[in-house]
């Protein structure tokens, strides 16, 4: 009996551990009671010494495993646990996911070396890095088994492979990659340890490394990594026998079999996570039960609203964004339809800031404001863009503190000069010059009462402090305007 | 009922959480980010799950192990994103796992820019990803919408067991409206095809692969008639004044709010036009278009991309009535006044 035959009886036919299903009902075929693995390939190996550790340990029930994709996908046919299979090298995403939905659930990524170190890098690089509630099976043949034999991460300097066809040079394809090591430099793994499946010494390690790391996740430690070397004699095309020696021969020699971390002793468990919320502070973080409008219905009052389509535009940091949300606030409140289109990203940080108010009895078309009914001016720039703009008989009201020039380029228009940041400073709040303007608005259309203004400042404004000083803005900037133009 | 006057993109995030959404994986980008941001903020302080991904590609196969675990959970992105996710999707349409995705589009290709386009049609309603999947999209045009679309999404994803795509533009995403919000939270039942990390759910498998071709044959008849069924009974639109028109506007998201603007402006001229506002992209109300080609006698889709939806018109439409297509691309908006000469200019050329 050749050695192939014997690991193939010993390990998939008479021991079956209680981890693995009785029979492999899930996989096609004739041979319900043997895997699909080759003979001599590790992985039927790595198999049971887990199927005997989530037996031993008793966390078979609470275990899920994560078949990637390779000679593994199958994974799903033997043990006897919850089954997800991922795709290409997201194991350890689909692994977070799964896992942190159903915390204190024992997570198995099994993952091979182009799942692991070449398609799916950043996602294991992140998930050992977060310290995810996992534990990693990496299985390192250097070569891709299942697709036909071509160049892994891990394959060796010189290897023959279907993509290496001259032997790997490094100088075009880089260096094997030592996975174990990479994970070892990041904090959050627990435990790193390299083993490999080529004889009974290594193998006792291999099993005591995959207990070690299944029991530290069960006890709450996160993340652990247990690498193991593993021979794949179809893909680099040598008898079972010379290509379980050449493991240790050749590659423990690039790979060292050892352990790089072991901080389970020494690190605090994780408390169990909590990912279900609660319905009752939902609502109330949400606030959606809260009460009514401020401001009682005026059916008179919305049935002859007369559409208003305003522009307000200015330096960034002139509050330009709040005195529009603001005006959106008391169209709302009185029962209006408001939109309000913000200028964003990047454009905000250019400098400038610009949005648009449509403020209608109707329901509202468009959000973009083109031909604005008023535009409030809160610096030149702004007044050159959108002065030309306004619709004939509109309204224009100019931040004097800042233009200081009358503006002659429009005289089909209504203009309102009033100096917003001298009012804010005088009372000290330079902040609450958009303030001035919205009163400006208010006090030159008649379109909201300034009672309202007023009401929503003091039920709105999350900074209670300045309440008072923004009032008293308000009101000074009313009675200006109302000075000015309206006496 | 109090309103809120909010965004687009936060009213999103709020809704979730009313939806029964535990979980959100996902990667900022412009104009998306509220939604990241919001969900951030929200999520911890009500004991839900929330996790920056390192990519779009983790955050989709993060939602795909919460799916799979029963969770409701979403993840948000823009065009250049949901190109990334497309992998993901794919599995999870593969593996009938439910998930919210939204996507606030963005001006393409490439990095193109971060003004509203709607160019993510083609890759979003006919599947995207490799494989013969649909997902149902849903096309919200206000804030009210993005609210109530995240919620239908959440009830339809687990309904028929797909993901589900919000797809709506940056204008949308960044307006603030007043939105009513549902006073409760949907309750999430317990899927018994899920893996819950027990005894009773670990003989579950959520698997994309069958080896055997007559196998994976049979997972794609299941999908198809699926589909079919989604097609028969979910398909949603709003029409504005197409009764009596001789030309019909087809368009959705921002597009639709300047064409109500533009029917407006021109019925006041005396110009029979309406407005048909397909709320489903997938499944597209086909039938209820060729309605309206027994009196319209012209159709035109406007939307902001080189003309992607307006295939699925001309197919609804089916050769009975000339369909005409306008559109900007790169992030410019058409203004009021060139759809009003360019809308008139179709007019005349069909009907005079």
């Amino acid at each position: 009996m050749s050695t192939t035959e014997e690991t193939k009886t010993k390990s998939d036919t008479i021991s079956k551990p209680a981890g693995f299903v009785e029979d492999f009902v899930r996989k096609p075929g004739k041979f319900p009671k043997v895997t699909h693995y080759c003979p001599g390939c590790g992985h039927g190996r790595v198999h049971k010494l887990i199927a005997e550790a989530m037996a031993d340990l008793e966390i078979g029930d609470k275990t899920i495993l994560i078949s990637p994709v390779g000679c593994t996908v199958f994974a799903y046919y033997y043990f006897d646990c919850g089954n997800l299979q991922a795709a290409h090298g997201r194991a350890p995403a689909v692994a977070t996911g799964v896992g942190r939905s159903n915390p204190g659930s024992i997570t198995i990524s099994y993952q091979g070396d182009g799942d692991l170190g070449a398609i799916g890098t950043a996602e294991i690089i992140h998930a050992a890095n977060r310290g995810e509630d996992m534990t990693v099976i990496f299985v390192n043949n250097g070569i891709y088994g299942m697709t036909g034999g071509q160049m892994a991460p891990t394959t060796l300097e010189g290897q023959v492979t279907s993509t290496s066809p001259y032997g790997r040079d490094i100088r075009d394809a880089g260096h094997p990659m030592r996975m174990a090591e990479i994970i070892a430099t990041l904090e959050a793994p627990v435990f790193v340890e390299r083993v490999a499946v080529s004889d009974s010494k290594n193998i006792m390690k291999a099993r005591k490394a995959i207990r070690k790391a299944l029991q530290s996740q069960k006890d709450g430690h996160g993340f652990s990594f247990v690498e193991i070397l593993s021979a794949c004699p179809i893909g680099w095309k040598m008898k079972p026998t010379d290509a379980v020696k050449r493991v240790n021969d050749e590659m423990a020699k690039y790979f060292p079999i050892q352990n790089f971390k072991d901080k389970i002793a020494e690190h605090q468990p994780y408390p169990p996570r909590v990912t279900t919320p609660d319905n009752k502070k939902i609502i109330e973080v949400l606030g959606v039960n809260k009460d009514v409008r401020l401001f009682k219905k005026d059916q008179k009052f919305l049935d002859n609203f007369k559409d208003q389509n305003i522009k307000i535009a200015g330096f960034g940091g002139q509050g330009v964004l709040l005195a529009g949300t603001t005006i959106g606030y008391l169209g709302m409140e009185t029962g209006l339809n408001v939109t309000w289109l913000p200028s964003y990203g990047p454009e905000m940080r250019g400098g400038t800031a610009n949005c648009n108010v449509v403020l209608s009895n109707k329901e509202i078309g468009s959000p973009m404001v083109e031909h604005p009914s008023a535009l409030i001016a809160m610096n030149g720039p702004s007044l050159e863009e959108f002065g030309p703009t306004v619709k004939k008989d509109g309204l224009i009201i100019i931040n004097s503190s800042v233009v200081k020039e009358e503006y002659t380029k429009r005289n089909d228009v209504k203009k309102i000069y009033i100096p917003m940041n001298e009012i804010a400073e005088s009372l000290g709040v330079m902040a609450a010059a958009n303030m001035a303007a919205v009163t400006a608005f208010i006090a030159a259309t008649k379109a909201f009462e300034l009672n309202h203004l007023l009401e929503l400042i003091k039920h709105n404004f999350k900074k209670k402090h300045l309440i008072e000083q923004n009032i008293a803005v308000i009101n000074k900037s009313y009675q200006y305007v109302n000075d000015t133009y309206f006496k | 009922m109090k309103r809120e006057f909010i965004k687009g993109n936060e009213a999103i995030s709020k809704a979730a959480l009313l939806a029964g959404c535990s979980f959100y994986f996902g990667y900022p980008i412009t104009p998306s980010s509220e939604i990241v941001h919001a969900c951030a903020q929200l999520f911890p302080l009500v004991g839900a799950g929330f996790l920056q991904a390192e990519s779009e590609v983790a955050s989709i196969n993060m939602c795909y192990g919460a799916a799979a675990a029963g969770r409701r959970v979403m993840t948000a992105s823009s065009s250049p994103g949901i190109s990334l996710k497309q992998e993901g999707v794919s599995y999870m349409a593969s593996a009938e796992l439910p998930v919210v995705i939204i996507d606030i589009m963005r001006a393409g290709p490439g990095l193109g820019n971060i003004w509203p386009e709607q160019s993510d049609y083609n890759q979003v309603v006919k599947g995207g990803g490799h494989g013969s999947y649909k997902c149902p999209v849903l096309a919200p045009n206000c804030p009210q919408e993005m609210c109530d679309h995240t919620i239908l999404a959440f009830e339809l994803a687990d309904k028929y067991r797909t993901p589900v795509y919000v797809l709506a533009d940056a204008y949308i995403g960044q307006v603030m409206e007043p939105v009513e919000f549902p006073s409760e939270v949907l309750p999430v039942a317990k899927k018994e095809w899920a893996i819950y990390g027990d005894k009773e759910s670990k003989h579950n498998l959520v698997t994309s692969i069958q080896m055997n071709t007559i196998e994976m044959e049979k997972v794609n008849v299941v999908l198809q008639k699926k589909y079919k069924e989604i097609e028969e009974k979910e398909v949603r639109f709003s029409e504005y004044m197409t009764d009596d028109a001789e030309m019909i506007i087809v368009a959705y998201g921002i597009s639709s709010r300047l064409a109500r603007s533009v029917v407006n402006d021109l019925r006041s001229k005396g110009i029979k036009i309406g407005l048909f506002r397909p709320i489903t992209l997938f499944p597209f109300p086909k039938k209820q278009i060729l309605k309206h080609a027994d009196h319209a006698k012209l159709f035109v889709a406007l939307e902001l991309s080189n003309g992607q939806m307006v295939d699925d018109v001309r197919l609804a439409v089916n050769g009975k009535r000339p369909v005409e297509y306008y559109g900007r691309m790169g992030g410019a908006v058409p203004t009021h006044d060139e759809l009003i000469e360019q809308i008139s200019g179709f007019y005349k050329k069909y009907i005079g």
